[in-house]
């Protein structure tokens, strides 16, 4: 199970290796990439911070959830912070099983489940200012009173 | 022994710093540490609708004990992906 939170770059292939096996015949690998414009705005680079040691540990959890949940064979999670260009890869997830289904479901999952609890932060910089993000889909977001959403 | 409190993203930015150390008082929760933080750092109150806590790397709710030692996180809604 391969976990990281890294200012490095992160390598498909290493992931890609680290769960596959011969007994999976489905590698499903997603790819959160740093977009040019969110919310008509554009965007020039995204800075992320993050709790490493919390963050490591609630993606290892859920890796493990993970597996348990799809019947998978391995799973990886790892995430990016510091400085991102367009087009960097900020978020890494890639799972292995039998089957197709398995991995299409289990990525789709650990995605979703990632955003909204690990602990790590993008600030988007504009060439005129720069905003922390809140995350929509995040656990705290969802606790809030519901005139604070959807903002 | 102290709590160590640590802060995050927007609230780093607000509070102008990332850790700090505060005395222990005997049967502290997650809500009695988050007061006198607000009451030091008035600051802090913009953010306590939407804000999330965790004790030593898990996430606890606002009634959790502190105990002596502990690290206290205080969780902005997260927007990593």
């Amino acid at each position: 199970m391969l976990i990281r939170v890294t200012p490095e770059r992160l390598n498909p292939e290493e992931a890609i290796a680290a769960v596959r096996r011969d007994d999976a015949g489905a590698v499903d690998v997603f790819l959160g990439v740093v977009r040019n414009t969110n919310k008509g705005r554009s965007v020039d680079h995204l800075v992320y911070d993050a709790y490493p040691s919390m963050a490591e540990k609630t993606m290892r959890e859920l890796a493990e959830q993970a597996v348990e949940r799809f019947d998978l064979t391995d799973s990886a999670v790892l995430h990016r912070t510091g400085r991102l260009e367009i087009g960097e890869t900020s978020l890494l997830v890639a799972v292995s099983a039998g089957h197709r289904a398995a991995t299409f479901e289990a990525g789709h999952w650990l995605v979703n489940e990632v955003k909204r609890r690990v602990p790590v932060w993008k600030k988007e910089v504009w060439s005129d200012g720069e905003e922390w993000i809140e995350g929509p889909e995040s656990l705290g977001m969802e606790r809030a009173p519901a005139t604070m959403r959807g903002s | 022994m102290a709590i160590t409190v640590l802060f995050f993203a927007s609230l780093a930015d607000a509070v102008g710093t990332r850790e700090l150390s505060l005395a222990h008082v005997a049967g502290d929760t997650v809500a009695s540490v988050r007061d006198r933080l607000v009451a030091a750092h008035p600051q802090i109150s913009e953010f306590t609708e939407t804000l999330l806590y965790a004790v030593d790397e898990e996430y606890a709710e606002e009634d959790a004990p502190v105990p002596a030692g502990a690290t206290l996180a205080l969780i902005p809604p997260v927007s990593g992906g």
